[in-house]
């Protein structure tokens, strides 16, 4: 009996939600409370990929209620710009195709990871959330039948992350501190490999001189184009317990001090750097210079020799830190204003515990060595957020607490 | 020469070219600097449009440092014999990694399909080829050797 009332009241709630939001187009689904919050989910994606982050995105063909959502897209911290694999739109849905600023030639994109790249046209698309829109917002559609030749400058970069399965999600909603996902070095630098001027003939130019492309026109943050609640976001996920969970709900709040449900409080504030958004972590009296909150990695990556790894060819967690017994550990997490914090946390042994919980998708004590010399990288990744609110601001945006970049938990 | 026998000879000659092209790709010595030689490195600088200078030069090994117009630093340790068996990078945009891995590349690329882990790192770890991955666009760093292939005395850890 209870669980119809619950339906049904939830119904109304949504009902009544739907009315208050009072936004955007017929086809958008039934929003939450707040105009300013979509619900975040953390459990098994498409790629059953553990600790993957993701949401409900809607876009739209701009200026018209022709529209589509598109669930599993990640949320990633550690990025900017949306980008969704083309096979989770309507292969009716004709978003404009973005220029360079001469009007000459289609942009398609080589969106670089560490883990390899993923190639598409850059389309035009108004992108709703909850209540909020960025109109006419650059997007990366990955995988598109139209832009099938890959130029090998793009494949150069590692493996093809172009498919729902590869890519580990149905597409990226990059909330990091920058505006744009490239920047100035892409505005700035030819052959930047980031950005393809495509004669409307076909095929994509790889050696010109002419693939800069402006700031505007290149693949950009929504949540700076918002209306309002546009300086930053908060990611707020439950905590959860040392067995880890099939599945945890949170949200994704726009805006930083903007409204009544997103102030700082008793947050502290760490600013980042200019050019690359990074912190200092201080862990086993080591410095990590390039220190990151980055919702998009899966586990805690950095390197302690001391901790044995799982062999690549283990089936439950190839890779992973696999210590003889889980170990509690703290570090220090330093921002460029000085202000600095003490964090716990703990890496079990990613075999054993996978093992044991099969059906569990969510994590908190997962580690993984980064290499990459070692010595400079300390990743916070997605366990580091279960349990906090974490604030990410956006670069150059006002926020109660001074411009962005910086992080605030 | 009958222009029309000429067209034969041509359209006859076709084949042999895309047979030529395809062995040369297939053994894949054009490029090759993990594994390669000196000439790799200066290879590898014409084909990023980098410049090129020595950073580091020890009894063991030699760094090479390219660097690329976005400001992306790729560095190659050369032996004393004459191999590279380490490449690094940091930057804000990632090098030409099919280039720089050389040989090695086709390897990587079929190991990663197998890795979990987000965008953000990637880790191959084989015996005949270690690869480390991390970072984001506008902050990208990277490390890859050879295992069997490090000169005596050099430690992993000196790979930087």
């Amino acid at each position: 009996m209870q669980g119809w009332v619950w339906a049904l009241l939830a119904v109304i709630v949504m009902v009544v939600a739907g009315c208050g939001g009072g936004s955007s187009g017929g086809s958008t689904p039934a929003q939450t409370a707040a105009v300013n919050i979509q619900p975040l989910i953390v459990g098994q994606g498409p790629g059953s990929t553990v600790n993957l982050l993701s949401i409900s995105v809607t876009v739209c063909v701009p200026g018209s209620n022709e529209c589509a959502t598109v669930d599993h897209i990640q949320v990633d911290t550690g990025s900017s710009g949306l980008r969704i694999i083309a096979s989770q739109l309507p292969k009716s849905m004709a978003l404009p195709q973005q220029t360079d600023a001469g009007g000459n030639y289609a942009i398609a994109e080589c969106a670089q990871f560490a883990d390899g790249y993923a190639w598409g046209p850059v389309k035009i698309a108004d992108v709703k959330i909850a209540g909020e829109e960025a109109a006419s917002l650059p997007i990366q559609v990955i995988g598109d039948a139209a832009f099938a030749t890959i130029p090998d400058n793009c494949s150069s970069y590692g493996p093809a992350e172009n498919d729902v399965t590869s890519f580990g999600a149905n597409g990226v909603l990059g909330v990091g501190q920058f505006l744009q996902d490239c920047g100035s070095v892409c505005a700035t630098y030819p052959s930047n490999g980031f950005y393809y001027p495509c004669p409307m003939s076909g095929g994509c130019l790889t050696t010109t001189l002419s693939d800069v492309l402006g700031l505007d026109q290149q693949v950009a943050n929504p949540v700076a184009r918002f209306a309002n609640d546009n300086n930053g976001v908060i990611i707020e996920l439950p905590a959860i317990t040392s067995a880890g969970a099939v599945a945890v709900n949170g949200s994704l709040v726009f805006g930083i001090g903007t409204e009544t449900n997103n102030g700082l409080g008793n947050a502290q504030v760490f600013t980042t750097t200019a050019a690359q958004g990074t912190l200092i972590t201080t862990y086993n009296n080591q410095t990590f210079h390039y220190s990151l909150l980055d919702s998009g990695s899966s586990t805690y990556f950095f390197t302690d020799a001391n901790i044995p790894v799982c062999a690549q060819t283990d089936p439950y967690a190839p890779g992973f830190y696999c210590p003889t017994a889980t170990l509690n550990l703290n570090a220090v997490i330093r921002g460029t204003n000085g202000r600095s914090a003490a964090l716990n946390f703990s890496v079990a042994n990613a075999h054993d515990l996978t093992a044991a919980y099969p059906d569990h998708w969510v994590f908190n004590n997962l580690g993984a060595p980064t290499g990459a010399g070692g010595s400079d990288i300390f990743i916070w990744g997605l366990p580091a957020f279960l349990g906090h609110s974490v604030f990410t601001a956006i670069e150059g945006q006002t926020t109660p607490a001074g411009p962005g970049p910086f992080i605030a938990f | 020469m009958h222009t029309g026998l000429r067209k034969i000879l041509a359209w006859l000659r076709r084949p042999c070219l895309i047979v030529a092209l395809v062995s040369g790709a297939a053994s894949a010595p054009v490029w090759a600097s993990l594994g390669g030689d000196m000439e790799s490195v200066d290879a590898d600088q014409a084909a990023m449009n980098a410049s090129e200078q020595i950073t580091t030069s020890t009894e063991a090994y030699t760094v090479y440092e390219l660097k690329t117009a976005t400001g992306t630093v790729v560095r190659e340790y050369l032996s004393l014999a004459g191999n590279v068996f380490a490449v690094t990078w940091n930057g804000p945009t990632l090098p030409n990694v099919r280039q720089i891995l050389g040989d090695h590349f086709s390897k990587y690329t079929e190991a990663a399909q197998k890795q979990p882990g987000g965008h953000g790192h990637l880790l191959i770890r084989r015996p005949d080829l270690v690869v480390e991955s991390s970072g984001r666009m506008r902050a990208f760093y990277g490390r890859a050797y050879l295992p069997q292939g490090l000169p005596q005395g050099v430690a992993v850890t000196d790979i930087k």
